[in-house]
C-alpha cells in the first residue's frame, strides 16, 4: 500500500501519448507481422531483424543529407529484401520457414552492423526534420502535438486503406488462399512458392518502414532495437483480436476493420507497458513480460476449446 | 483429334529403398476419348488416388508420360497443370479455403491457370454469374455468397468445389473419392450434381470411387485398378449391363490368381 502510495498519476498521464505514438508507428510493423502469421500462416522471425534494417537505412539516409521523409519508401525497401532472403531460402531451397526466417534474421545483424557502421548511429531532431520525434508529442504547444497525432492517424488509415484494396486483388486474394489452404491453391494455378515469397516481401517492407519511422522518433538506429520485435508484433496482434476480433468481423469492410484493430493492439501493449512500468517494474523484465503476456493471450482460444470439450460442448 | 488423356506407361514408388518402399504405379496405361466419363474402382492401395494425383502433377513421377489433349504435361509443376484440370478432393476442406467468402473462392477458380494481377479480385459481373450458378444447386447457397466456406457443411462445401472445378472449362474433371466422407444423403445429392455438371459441360471426367454400385451407375467407362495397373476396363453396352457381382467375379478372379501364385511360392 505505502508502495503504491508514492506512484504519480500524473507521471502516468505524462507518458501516456509517447507511448500511444509509440504504438501507432510499432503498429505499421504490426501489420507486417499479420499478414504473415494471420493471412500466410507463416512464422516469421526476419522482423527482428528487418525492423533494424529499416531504421538503419532511414537514419544513414538522413545524416547522408536525404529528406527523412524520402528515406521511408527506401526502409521500406529495405525490409522486403529481408522478406525476399527468407522466401528464397524457404521457397527455392527447401529450408523450413522458421529456419529460414532465423538465417535471414542473423545474417541482417551482421547487414545492419555494416550498414550502420557502428552499434548505435543519432540522429537529432534539432539536425534534421524528422518525420517523427518523441519531442513532437513531449514539447510544444498542444496544439502541435494534435497535428503530430492527426498526421500519424491520417497516415495509418492511408496504409489500412493501401492493405484492404491490395487483400480485395487477384493477388491478394492468391495470398488468403495460399495461406488457408496451399493445396487449393495449387489446384486453381495459384504459384504457391511466388506468393509466399511476395507475401513475406510485402509483410518486412511494412517492418522496415516501421523501423524507419521509429528510428527518427527515438532519435536513433541501434543495433539491438529488433531483438523481440516479434514478440511485440505478436502481441499487437493478438491484443487486437482478442479485444476487437468479435466487433471487426461483423461490420461490412470487416477486413479493414480487422486491421484496424490491430494497430490498436500495438497502441494498447505500449500503454500496458507503460502503466506497469510506471507500477516500477525494472525495464529489464520487460520482455519477460511481453512474452508472458503474448503466451497467455494465445493459450487463451486453446485452453477455452479444452475446457468446452472435456464439458462435451460442440 | 486428340485424346483428352493419354497416360503412358506411368511408374511411381514411394520411400524408394526403405523398408517402406511402395510400387504405387507400376506402368499405368490409359487414354480417355474427349466426352468420356471413367469411374475408377479397386482396393485399397490399387492406385487410384495414385492416379489422379500423378495427373495432377502432386509429385513427380519416375517414369512415363501424361500427355493432356495433346500437351505433355510430365514436367509441369502442379499449378501449371492446374489450367487443363479441375478436381474435387475426398477430403471436402481440401477442396476450398475456409477463411475466404463462397463467392471469392468462386473467383480464385474463374482466374485459373490467368495470371494474377492487381485487378479487383472479383468482378459484379462474376457474382451475377455466380449467384445463378449456386441457384442451380439447389442448396440455397445463392443467398449466402459472402458466408466464409469454413461455416458450410460437407457436401456444401463438395459442391462448390465441383462448381469452381468446373468453372474455366477444364480438359479433365478428376473427382477423387469425393462423396466417400459423406454420409449416404449427402452423397448421392453429390453425385447428381457431379453427373449434371458433367453432362451440361460436356466435360471428361475421372471419377474414383470405392461404390462399385456408382461406379456402374455413372459414366460411360469403368475401369478397375489392382497393384498399381489397370486391369479391366469396360465401356458402352457391355458397361451398362453390369452388375455388382460381375465386377466382384472380376476382382476376385485377378487376386485369385495372386493368391494362388503366393501359395505356390510358398509352397
Amino acid at each position: 500500500m505505502l508502495c503504491l502510495m508514492t506512484l504519480n498519476p500524473l507521471a502516468l498521464l505524462r507518458a501516456f501519448p509517447g507511448s500511444i505514438a509509440q504504438g501507432m508507428i510499432w503498429g505499421v510493423m504490426a501489420l507486417g507481422v499479420y499478414i504473415t502469421f494471420r493471412l500466410l500462416d507463416f512464422p516469421d522471425l526476419t522482423v527482428d531483424g528487418s525492423i533494424a534494417t529499416g531504421a538503419a537505412v532511414a537514419v544513414m539516409m538522413i545524416r547522408g543529407g536525404v529528406s527523412p521523409v524520402l528515406t521511408l519508401p527506401a526502409a521500406f525497401l529495405a525490409g522486403m529484401l529481408g522478406g525476399l532472403a527468407t522466401g528464397l531460402l524457404n521457397t527455392l531451397l527447401g529450408i523450413p520457414g522458421i529456419l529460414a526466417s532465423i538465417l535471414t534474421q542473423i545474417s541482417l545483424y551482421s547487414v545492419n552492423l555494416m550498414i550502420l557502421g557502428k552499434s548505435n548511429q543519432p540522429v537529432s531532431v534539432d539536425k534534421y526534420p524528422l518525420v517523427a520525434s518523441l519531442r513532437y508529442v513531449t514539447e510544444g504547444t498542444t496544439a502541435k502535438k494534435l497535428l503530430f497525432f492527426l498526421g500519424m492517424v491520417a497516415f495509418l488509415l492511408v496504409l489500412v486503406a493501401i492493405l484492404y484494396w491490395f487483400f480485395g486483388t487477384e493477388l491478394g486474394h492468391a495470398i488468403r488462399a495460399t495461406g488457408c489452404n496451399a493445396n487449393m491453391a495449387r489446384a486453381q494455378g495459384i504459384n504457391t512458392g511466388f506468393i509466399k515469397v511476395l507475401a513475406l516481401m510485402l509483410s518486412n517492407g511494412l517492418v522496415g518502414l516501421s523501423g524507419g519511422i521509429y528510428a527518427q522518433f527515438q532519435g536513433a538506429a541501434d543495433i539491438n532495437m529488433g531483438r523481440g520485435a516479434i514478440v511485440i508484433g505478436l502481441a499487437a496482434v493478438i491484443i487486437g483480436e482478442v479485444l476487437f476480433g468479435k466487433f471487426a468481423s461483423r461490420r461490412k469492410l470487416a477486413f479493414a476493420f480487422t486491421l484496424t484493430a490491430v494497430i490498436l493492439g500495438a497502441v494498447i501493449y505500449y500503454m500496458v507497458y507503460q502503466f506497469v512500468l510506471w507500477l516500477k517494474m525494472p525495464s529489464e523484465n520487460m520482455k519477460l513480460f511481453s512474452a508472458v503476456v503474448v503466451a497467455i493471450f494465445l493459450a487463451i482460444p486453446y485452453l477455452k476449446e479444452k475446457r468446452n470439450t472435456k464439458k462435451g460442448v460442440a | 483429334m486428340a485424346c483428352a488423356l493419354e497416360i503412358n506407361d506411368v511408374h511411381k514408388i514411394f520411400n524408394r529403398g526403405t523398408i517402406n518402399e511402395k510400387v504405387a504405379l507400376d506402368g499405368v496405361n490409359l487414354k480417355l476419348e474427349p466426352g468420356d466419363f471413367v469411374t475408377v474402382i479397386g482396393g485399397n492401395g490399387a492406385g487410384k488416388s495414385t492416379t489422379l494425383n500423378a495427373i495432377a502433377g502432386v509429385w513427380p513421377i519416375d517414369g512415363g508420360r501424361i500427355i493432356i489433349d495433346g500437351t505433355d504435361v510430365t514436367g509441369l509443376p502442379e499449378y501449371r497443370r492446374a489450367v487443363y484440370l479441375g478436381r474435387v478432393f475426398q477430403d471436402p476442406m481440401t477442396g476450398t479455403a475456409s477463411t475466404m467468402d463462397i463467392e471469392e473462392n468462386l473467383a480464385i477458380a474463374c482466374r485459373r491457370g490467368q495470371r494474377r494481377t492487381l485487378k479487383w479480385g472479383i468482378t459484379k459481373r462474376e457474382k451475377e454469374i455466380f449467384h445463378e450458378k449456386l441457384a442451380a444447386l439447389g442448396l440455397g447457397l445463392e443467398d449466402r455468397m459472402t458466408s466464409k466456406v469454413g461455416l458450410l457443411s460437407g457436401g456444401q462445401r463438395q459442391a462448390i468445389t465441383l462448381l469452381m472445378a468446373s468453372m474455366k472449362h477444364p480438359k479433365l474433371l478428376l473427382l477423387d473419392e469425393h462423396t466417400a466422407a459423406l454420409d449416404p444423403k449427402t452423397a448421392a445429392k453429390v453425385l447428381e450434381i457431379s453427373d449434371k455438371i458433367i453432362s451440361e459441360n460436356k466435360l471428361t471426367a475421372m471419377m474414383v470411387t470405392h461404390n462399385m454400385k456408382d461406379a456402374i451407375a455413372h459414366g460411360n467407362r469403368l475401369v478397375m485398378m489392382h497393384e498399381g495397373k489397370v486391369i479391366y476396363d469396360v465401356s458402352g453396352e457391355e458397361k451398362k449391363n453390369l452388375h455388382v457381382k460381375d465386377l466382384l467375379a472380376r476382382f476376385e478372379e485377378v487376386s485369385g490368381d495372386e493368391f494362388a501364385n503366393d501359395r505356390m511360392i510358398l509352397a
